[in-house]
């Protein structure tokens, strides 16, 4: 069966739904998981059968159509071996995904990790497969298809020296992944979250992280994105605070054909405090959304939230930011940013800042900008030598860089502006 | 060295005629030094040798070294060896200091067909011609300009002179907002670059610093065109007098 090539639409649904539902038929038996994950499977399934891929009426989707976007499904791949790469900060411990199934040798000192395929067979994974409204069709489609990844569990008072990568390489075909992490009171520890691609063929990729910090962890999260130019990635991270918790999560964007990273985050701790920074390097044909939905729950917490985009080409790209204050969640101090430079005539990008405050003492701001790279600085460089070309990359990378830089590790600092500096190379 | 005939230029957004049919001719190892009063087209004559988009050459000509430069852009105009010393250096942040000298040497190097330096002779190259300017290694350190004092950004537009070793220095009002102790480190950081190949354009309102860098020659410019040519002496009529007499005659 040729996924691919089904092009008549089984009653409504479209060529990339019916090749869902099909490729799920095709799996029957053999997705890991006991009654209750079945049973779950099957009704998360038909969720999304019956709403179907969500369009841009859908206000959550209204940037990114996916029933129109995601035209295609392919193909479910054969496993192929795929080599682990090797870490984007060294000396990390690193935990390899390779084409959807979890590293059996995977294993670190100090910290539980059990494979999640593990944790669907026992059904302990069951409560997690779950659609967070209905409207989230991520939650749907990983619950639906996730075939293994990590949980992974930091003990209370531990201090992770070196960083953990988890790494989630694919060689095309559909990936569907999961990685539960609970970070113990008072640990602290940096785990980079992984995503690529080795090979030019197309990919479907859904991948969840449900990352809990209990009271006192001081967290730093990255995702790093940069699939191949035909893959689909659909990333989710559900998080929440505890009490004085503190969770830097940095999002970089950069490859995929079309991607959505949902950050959903409750802060339901007094004193927590969250840093979320995004750059988003938007190149080709591609789309990129990054949708913020985050609840302060809670009084007397604090979140800043900037996000750097740079857009090349046809590229296109969203961020929609809501922030919710809950009626008792005073003291709360929330700001965001969205920057965007437009660098083509093609472009695209849309900021939408939402607020909703319900009560009524707190300090939350919003801003965006959308601009080109200032005449002036490109002049001053220009002056001393620079080719243009080359002053516009130094520009672009400084622009995105300053965000980096807040991360202070050093290595972790070299290591992303490492893979800024190389994007750009390519596309700039 | 440089031969301006017949300028004329306006801002390329709304047409305004700023330079009006300026001549100038600058000789190798020549001092030369642009006074006039505000508004006469000092900046926007550095701006335009210089090559920035902003303005439109619409009748004349600048020749560098027998050759017209009009249709090249900045970066090859600096490669060439043409050096603008900024009025107000522009900050930018995200962009190291260090970084910034380095790919700036190397791209003019690489321009010229030379080899790109070493680390270790750039960074001790940096090292000595800040060491000369009394710029402290912690500015170096920090993003470009960004944050500078207004004298510690013109010492760091002369420590870029000093590294680039351009052959055709415009120094635009870089005595604007310094100290007397400034002035001084600056001045002796131009007269270091003195050299028989290597012309200086001194683009300023005020006698003060050509007490400090002598010039060979003083042009006037008043609406776009050089009204007055001389020697030293000429600065110090202007600062006996200022411009009205010389203004007056030229009309």
């Amino acid at each position: 069966m040729n996924m691919q090539t089904t092009n008549q639409p089984i009653g409504r649904m479209t060529v990339a739904e019916t090749a869902l539902v099909e490729a799920f038929g095709a799996q029957f038996g053999e997705l890991p998981g006991n009654g209750a994950v079945a049973g779950t499977r099957d009704r998360l399934l038909d969720d999304l059968k019956k709403a179907g891929l969500p369009t841009r009426r859908i206000e959550a989707w209204h940037y990114t159509d996916l029933k129109t976007l995601l035209r295609t499904v392919p193909e479910a791949a054969p496993v192929s071996a795929i080599d682990p790469l090797a870490p984007l900060v060294e000396g990390s411990v690193v935990l390899s995904v390779l084409q959807g199934d979890a590293d059996d040798g995977a294993s670190a000192d100090g910290i539980e990790i059990a494979h999640f395929k593990d944790k669907l067979a026992d059904g302990s994974a069951v409560a997690g497969l779950t659609a967070l409204d209905r409207d989230d069709a991520i939650g749907r489609i990983n619950g639906s298809f996730v075939r293994d990844g990590f949980a992974i569990s930091v003990p209370a008072n531990a201090e992770l020296e070196e960083p953990i990568e988890l790494q989630v390489l694919h060689a095309g075909g559909q990936i569907h992944t999961r990685f539960p992490v609970s970070f113990g009171a008072a640990s602290k520890a940096t785990i980079i979250e992984r995503h690529r691609s080795v090979t030019d063929d197309a990919a479907l990729v859904s991948s969840i992280s449900d990352i809990v910090l209990e009271d006192g962890a001081e967290i730093t999260w990255i995702i790093l994105q940069s699939q191949g130019a035909a893959d689909t990635h659909l990333g989710q991270i559900r998080v929440k605070l505890g009490t004085n918790a503190k969770l830097k999560l940095f999002v970089v964007n950069a490859g995929g054909k079309l991607v959505r990273q949902e950050l959903r985050i409750d802060v339901e701790g007094e004193g927590a405090d969250l840093t979320l920074r995004g750059v988003n390097l938007l190149g080709g044909e591609g789309h990129t959304d990054v949708t913020l939905v985050l609840g302060h729950n809670v009084p007397h917490t604090n979140s800043t939230e900037i996000i750097r985009s740079v857009v090349f080409d046809r590229a296109s790209g969203a961020f929609q930011g809501m922030i919710r204050v809950a009626p008792d969640a005073q003291k709360t101090d929330a700001k965001m940013a969205c920057n965007t430079l437009l660098l083509s005539d093609n472009g695209e990008f849309s900021a939408k800042p939402e607020l909703e405050i319900f009560a009524d003492d707190v300090v939350c701001g919003h801003g965006a900008t959308v601009a080109d790279i200032d005449r002036n600085h490109l002049f001053y460089m220009m002056a001393r030598g620079v080719p243009e070309n080359k002053a516009r990359a130094m520009l672009v990378h400084a622009f995105v860089a300053e965000i980096v830089e807040e991360l202070e590790d050093e290595k972790l600092v070299e290591a992303l502006e490492g893979v800024i500096s190389a994007w750009l190379e390519r596309h700039a | 060295m440089l031969e301006i005939k017949n300028l004329h230029a306006r801002i390329a957004e709304d047409g305004t005629e700023i330079i009006r049919g300026l001549n100038l001719t600058v000789k190798p190892g020549e001092i030369a030094a642009i006074m006039g009063p505000n508004g006469s087209g000092k900046s926007t004559l550095s701006y335009i040798l210089s090559g920035r988009e902003d303005y439109e050459v619409t009748e004349g000509d600048i020749l560098y070294n027998g050759e017209s430069i009009l249709e090249l852009d900045p970066a090859e105009r600096a490669a060439k060896g043409i050096f603008l010393a900024f009025q107000y250096p522009v900050e930018i942040p995200g962009v190291a200091t260090m970084q910034f000298l380095k790919v700036a040497m190397n791209e003019q190097r690489k321009a010229r067909g030379e080899a790109e330096l070493t680390t270790p002779d750039f960074i001790r190259r940096v090292k000595d011609a800040a060491e000369k300017l009394k710029i402290d290694q912690a500015m170096l350190r920090r993003p470009l300009n960004v944050g500078f004092s207004g004298g510690e950004k013109k010492r760091a537009e002369i420590l870029q002179m000093a590294l680039l070793e351009p052959k055709l220095c415009v120094l635009d009002e870089t005595d604007s907002g310094l100290d007397i102790d400034a002035l001084k480190i600056v001045a002796d950081g131009v007269n270091a670059l003195k050299s028989p190949d290597r012309a200086v354009i001194v683009i300023t309102h005020y006698q003060r610093l050509l007490d400090y860098i002598v010039p060979d020659s003083v042009h006037v410019l008043y609406k776009g065109q050089i009204i007055r040519s001389g020697d030293k002496a000429l600065a110090l009529e202007l600062e006996e007098n200022g411009y009205a007499d010389i203004i007056e005659e030229a009309a």
